[in-house]
């Protein structure tokens, strides 16, 4: 066992850091495109053309039928939403129709309608210009309507749907594809930073639990904490610019008594969720992680150079503080960055929920790394009984994380309020995420489990590294269940533009990430040399 | 030949002496019995040559015999013998009876796997363990020979178990 071995950060490696930089700077710059000039027009945009041609269609029939205008615009709130796409053939066919056979009938049903709606069209108005002003999710749907029938009352003398997709286009909809790009900083963020934080807590368990065979590779772990002061100024500056567009609850007027908006829920839970609290609390966890992740590195490195066993004690010590600080900020974490995103759900298992995803992911990095390592001729010591024991904790982990993620659905499925039950509504009665609600099920439950079930396919890097780099996508896809819905709606989803923003994103961050931790690898010895168990960690063996 | 239920037995001092010694007799053509240590000695299964163990099938076994149980038993009940409508659910609520399908299946194998695993260890309450040498439960790394087994002739053996490190070698018989 060669003690003194360091790890190089070569030149090669960081050409494929770059270049995997760069493919995700290519992707995302071509996902940002597709969303800013496609939106209206493509894909993603089907649901709210079928809304505004359906409007349209409306429209035609209530100059055909001559309707007043109240039930004008009954109709057409009765026909937004979610069924909308479905209708979209056949109404684009009827539109056309319509069109062609009796423009000028279109074209007075419009100057009717413009004149029928004045006082509707002057609320409506009033409405967008408050949606503009917080963008809910939930009401886009709502202000697409208000959009189509503000262009109407305005323009109605214009030609046919030209104006109303102009309309549509304007304003909101550029607010709606930045809001996805800013959920996608967002998701990778929370994400990266998890796992972080989870390679401080292995180190520091380990430390507890004075477990040796993990003293070997104890540097990776320690490692990933580099990654941690990124993220927090990461967090800190979204926190600070897009508050609004993450955070539903931290409108003003939601706490405005006077305004109609007024959420009494909501007021009720300012003592905890208010802005300054939010943003102190923030900085408080990562100052703890961050200093007791520098005290535990530098014992470690202390170690290194002196050889003296008193910084493995005061190092067990610490570890101790940080785990139990760590339960509780992480706890505490998971509420606000993730479960705030929908402040009027609530679940007491959301803590260990967001935990178990962050150590699974965690422990696959970490396992990921050590089998890459010793692909490239490092750490040559290690052999598969460490692989075994990091393959069982893999193994463990999900199906811990199958437990918690299943308890919590259980207990809000069986309990039935709705403030709990709208969060699996959300997510499992909607076409944009129950394919994923359950891929996510598979990845990280299925997959892992079948995968890592025998003792051999343990102690096989090559199949561990193919399951870590599941597990680890599976629970990116997890936390994008988590943040998605309740910042952007319905309109989320596994579309084309999945692969280019949300992968060309993760590909930037994970390039930043592995670039800042093989960096602090790279710093210090690859093997904790003066490690007192560094000598059990070598003859470890499991049978 | 010797007659049935009758050992040497090989006392070792040293768990290291004893591993050596594991494999020095298995290379000369001796089948070992047993090993008998006061604590697990790392790395002897792999020196005895034991294949891995079928357990984890059995487990397994029981545990899909547990599952199949439970959901049979609440699909019967529940589902067909006496409907109830709670909370408007569907009278076979597949989530509702995970739990007991859970706890059922955990049951059954843990169960199962332990009685299995005394029946073939001869752990079962009516047999009477054989104690080779009582030093190996406190001090002393025990080898057994089975004489039944092996056809080399007991002095051959008693040089080889001296020769690979044994500090002395009885002769044991049971009943």
């Amino acid at each position: 066992m060669n003690r003194d071995e360091k790890f190089i950060f070569s030149s090669s490696a960081k050409k494929k850091l770059f270049i995997t930089l760069g493919i995700g700077v290519l992707l995302f710059a071509i996902g940002v495109f597709m969303l800013a000039t496609g939106s209206a027009h493509h894909d993603e945009g089907h649901g709210h053309e079928a809304v505004v041609r359906e409007g349209f269609h409306a429209v035609v029939e209530h100059a055909v039928t001559g309707d007043s205008s109240t039930e004008y615009n009954a109709q057409t709130e009765h026909l937004e939403g979610v069924h909308a796409s479905e209708k979209l053939e056949e109404i684009t066919v009827d539109t056309a129709a319509a069109e062609q056979a009796s423009v000028e009938d279109t074209l007075a049903a419009h100057e009717a309608v413009a004149q029928a709606t004045t006082v509707d069209t002057t609320e409506s108005d009033l409405e967008l210009a408050h949606d503009n002003a917080h963008v809910k999710p939930e009401a886009i749907g709502q202000s697409v309507e208000d959009d189509h029938s503000k262009g109407h009352g305005e323009e109605a003398h214009a030609s046919s749907e030209h104006h109303a997709e102009a309309a549509h286009g304007g304003g909101h909809h550029e607010a709606h594809w930045t809001l996805r790009i800013i959920k996608d900083l967002w998701l990778n963020n929370v994400f990266f930073a998890g796992i972080a934080l989870i390679g401080v807590f292995f180190i520091a368990f380990n430390y507890i639990a004075w477990a040796g065979w993990s003293a070997g590779i104890k540097r990776i772990p320690e490692a990933f904490g580099a990654y941690l002061p990124v993220a927090a100024i990461l967090t800190i500056v979204l926190l600070v610019f897009f508050h609004h567009d993450l955070f539903h609850w931290t409108h003003a007027d939601l706490y405005d008594k006077a305004s109609v908006d007024y959420d009494s829920i909501l007021d009720g839970k300012k003592g905890y969720l208010n802005f300054p609290f939010f943003i102190i609390r923030a900085v408080v966890y990562f100052a703890i992680w961050i200093s007791l992740w520098k005290v535990l590195r530098n014992f470690s490195i202390q170690q290194d150079l002196t050889g003296d066993l008193k910084y493995h004690f005061k190092s067990v010590v610490w570890s101790a503080v940080f785990v139990v600080t760590f339960g509780i900020t992480e706890s505490m974490a998971a509420w606000d960055w993730l479960m705030s995103t929908d402040p009027h759900f609530f679940s007491t298992m959301y803590g260990w929920y967001v935990f178990a995803s962050w150590f699974v992911s965690g422990l696959a990095m970490i396992t990921l790394f050590v089998v890459v390592l010793k692909e490239n001729g490092y750490l040559s010591f290690i052999n598969e009984n460490h692989l075994h024991d990091l393959g069982k904790f893999v193994f463990a982990f999900t199906v811990f994380w199958t437990y918690v993620w299943f308890e919590q659905f259980l207990l809000i499925y069986y309990a039935n309020i709705p403030e709990e039950v709208g969060y699996f509504v959300q997510r499992l009665k909607s076409d944009a995420y129950t394919p994923i609600f359950f891929l996510s099920l598979v990845i990280n439950f299925g997959f892992p489990f079948l995968g890592l079930m025998t003792r051999a396919a343990k102690r096989q890097g090559a199949i561990l590294k193919v399951v870590c780099v599941g597990v680890i996508m599976g629970h990116w896809l997890d936390f994008y269940m988590m943040i998605t819905p309740p910042i952007l709606g319905q309109s989320g989803g596994l579309d084309v533009k999945f692969l280019f923003v949300e992968v060309g994103m993760t590909m930037i961050f994970a390039s930043v990430f592995l670039f800042t931790i093989l960096t602090a690898l790279s710093k210090v010895g690859l093997v904790a040399k003066n490690h007192p168990m560094l000598e059990e960690s070598e003859h470890h063996s499991v049978f | 030949m010797e007659k049935e239920n009758s050992f040497l037995v090989g006392i070792y001092d040293d768990e290291d002496v004893l591993l050596d010694a594991v494999a020095k007799v298995r290379k000369s053509g001796v089948k070992i019995h047993e090993c008998y240590t006061p604590f697990p000695v790392h790395g002897l299964d792999d020196a005895m040559g034991y294949n891995y163990s079928n357990l984890p099938i059995v487990g397994f076994l029981f545990g899909v015999t547990g599952t199949i149980c439970a959901l049979t038993m609440m699909i019967g009940m529940m589902g067909f013998d006496w409907p109830m409508d709670i909370g408007g659910r569907p009278y076979i609520p597949l989530p509702d009876f995970i739990p007991i399908t859970f706890e059922l299946t955990v049951l059954l194998c843990a169960f199962g796997m332990t009685i299995s695993f005394f029946i073939v260890s001869n752990l079962n309450p009516w047999s009477t363990p054989r104690m080779f040498d009582p030093r190996s439960v406190d001090h002393k790394f025990v080898m057994a020979i089975d004489l039944g087994v092996n056809k080399q002739d007991v002095a051959s053996i008693t040089t080889l178990l001296k020769s690979s490190g044994a500090s002395e070698v009885n002769k044991k018989s049971f009943e």
